[in-house]
């Protein structure tokens, strides 16, 4: 029953938000151009948006999973701010390449640079935190606490030696940056995020045997190091091209995985679905958001995101707290 | 049969194992005692797959376990560690189901259902299916890994033995519960499988097994029947406790009892 209220609300979402989208434009919009702007800016800006609010659910899913931690999200290992770093470099050398080479390069150096810098990102936190062949969660947090500040740092200097109109870039990218959606990016994420959902399905039983503790799960016949490889790599290809598309945009691979466990349970057959429904729902609503606010002028999405965001994972902090001491207590 | 020759196994420079070679058969209950840091659960993490650095060889009905695939071993041997954690919200029915994992690829069949619901009902958790795990007692979630554990083997395999690996399997439970799950575990003995317990409580080791196995700082002391192998001079030798023999007057079976 839960579950098909989740499943309900988030199929309908979409649906109301695209009407509201059209009524919104047809009121403001002229009328000959409203059309162009429909196909060419807002309709691949809303796709890009909910492809990302999918795939970092997904992502946020697959790491709380790897770390049998339900308060993981996925830039915790460094991913999206490697990604960040990466693409913050890029904006501040690309300056200076000549304009053959850029033009050549344009779309591509930026998304690959971020690329890269996620999965850079990425090992070394979990390289680092490896201590005689196993990384305790613990110990992954604390160095990606310390790699995601290594990144930050570097983004600020990065900024700090651009010309304005890169450090502002910068700024953007950092708190997620939709409004250079194009219909090439919609393409590259929707391929990627195709194939990954895929995989990560297809997972989804090993994932459950996880969630006991990798050693119940090789018991059941999961080979739980390459399985554990495997998701780091997922995650660390969904976020990092998403990241490269729209930038950092936090909280929403925390929260929507948390809430739809809280709704329909861990169970990763349902959870995996549901999270690619209700992420690339939520995240959709979340930049509707950012749009009117301050409309004609429109804000960060991810200045929204936390916003909204870091409150309810406060509060989601708090009840897990509960429930570890109830777990501890009887254990 | 389940055999294991000449194991030995290393952590850094410490030995924790010296080479220790015991055959198991298939409908004797084997139960491996000794002090805490003998090496019991290693033995334990050795022969039912779970590490490879070891030296020596242990086989499976004669086929080597390293020649055994992970997703194979699966299906027919199944251990129940001391305490399994669970974090995330699963209903009861979702983890009794992932014992049958090993069985299908994406949907269980009516018959992997069909195995959970008796098993939930061996253990007495029928009424239990919807119930969030992790607002379980201790002692439930315990019934609750068992019934993963035992779902996991309940159907013998076409040939060969089941085999079914318990590391101190009755911590948490309750004297009624204790006792029903030997016979349950009793009855799985009867059916062709190797059972095999890392135990505590030396008494009830001595009332239910079938062969005792006492390992001493990573060797085997002595192996065999619980009458024949246990006395005050073995006890002494291996826990350094002094103890005296008695028969426990409800069962008519000996009882150690401890200065």
């Amino acid at each position: 029953m839960v579950c098909a209220i989740a499943f309900g609300t988030v199929k309908i979402m979409p649906g109301d938000m695209w009407n509201s989208l059209v009524h919104y434009f047809r009121g403001e919009g002229s009328a000959n151009i409203y059309e162009g702007v429909f196909i060419e800016i807002r309709l691949p800006r809303v796709l890009l948006c909910a492809l990302t609010g999918a795939v970092l659910s997904v992502s946020g899913v697959l790491m709380q999973g790897l770390f049998r931690n339900p308060i993981v999200e996925p830039g915790l290992v460094g991913t999206s701010s490697g990604a960040a770093f990466g693409a913050a470099i890029v904006f501040v050398i690309a300056e200076k390449f000549p304009p053959e080479v850029k033009s050549m390069m344009g779309p591509f150096l930026m998304p690959v640079m971020a690329f890269l810098g996620g999965l850079t990102a990425t090992f070394l936190v979990y390289s680092l935190a490896r201590n005689s062949g196993r990384a305790s969660v613990m110990s992954i947090l604390l160095v990606g606490i310390a790699v995601n500040a290594v990144c930050l740092s570097g983004i600020g200097f990065m900024s700090y030696i651009a010309r304005d109109p890169q450090a502002r870039s910068i700024t953007f990218f950092s708190l997620g940056y939709l409004s250079g959606a194009s219909w090439l990016q919609v393409k590259i994420l929707l391929a990627v995020a195709a194939i990954m959902f895929t995989i990560t399905l297809s997972y989804s039983k090993q994932l459950n045997a996880l969630l006991l503790g990798e050693e119940e799960a090789a018991y059941l016949g999961v080979d739980t190091n390459k399985l554990k490889r495997r998701i780091l790599i997922l995650n660390t290809a969904m976020v990092a091209v998403a990241t490269a598309f729209v930038g950092v945009i936090s909280f929403v691979g925390l929260i929507v995985p948390h809430v739809l466990r809280l709704l329909i349970g861990s169970d990763n057959k349902k959870l995996l679905p549901a999270a690619i429904l209700m992420g690339g729902a939520l995240l959709t609503l979340a930049d509707l958001a950012a749009r009117l606010v301050l409309a004609p002028a429109e804000l960060p999405i991810g200045v929204v995101t936390s916003l909204v965001g870091a409150p309810v994972f406060i509060f989601l902090l708090k009840q897990f707290n509960i429930l570890q001491q109830k777990g501890g207590g009887n254990a | 049969m389940l055999s294991t020759r000449d194991i030995q196994f290393q952590i850094g420079k410490k030995t924790i194992l010296k080479g220790i070679s015991i055959d198991f058969l298939p409908g004797e209950f084997a139960m491996i005692l000794g002090p805490n840091g003998s090496g019991k659960s290693s033995f334990l993490k050795i022969f039912s797959g779970q590490t490879d650095v070891y030296n020596g060889s242990v086989q499976y009905d004669n086929t080597p376990l390293k020649n055994i695939s992970k997703e194979k071993l699966a299906k027919f041997r199944a251990v129940m560690s001391q305490q399994p954690e669970l974090n995330f919200p699963l209903s009861v029915g979702e983890v009794v189901m992932m014992g049958r994992y090993p069985h299908f690829d994406f949907t269980p069949t009516k018959n992997d259902h069909h195995i959970c619901n008796e098993v939930m009902n061996q253990m007495n958790l029928h009424g239990f299916k919807d119930r969030n795990y992790i607002t379980l007692s201790g002692g439930e979630k315990q019934r609750v890994q068992y019934a993963r554990v035992l779902a996991q083997i309940w159907e013998s395999p076409a040939n060969g033995c089941r085999y079914l690996f318990l590391d101190e399997p009755l911590n948490n439970l309750d004297i009624n519960y204790q006792q029903q799950f030997l016979q349950l575990a009793k009855i799985f003995k009867s059916h062709n499988t190797v059972l095999i317990a890392v135990m505590h409580d030396i008494n009830l080791a001595l009332q239910h097994a079938d062969k005792l196995i006492f390992l001493k700082d990573g060797e085997l002391v002595v192996a065999g029947p619980p009458a024949e192998v246990v006395n005050e001079q073995l006890i002494e030798h291996v826990f350094g406790v002094k103890s005296t023999i008695i028969e426990n007057p409800l069962t008519r079976q000996p009882l150690l009892i401890f200065e």
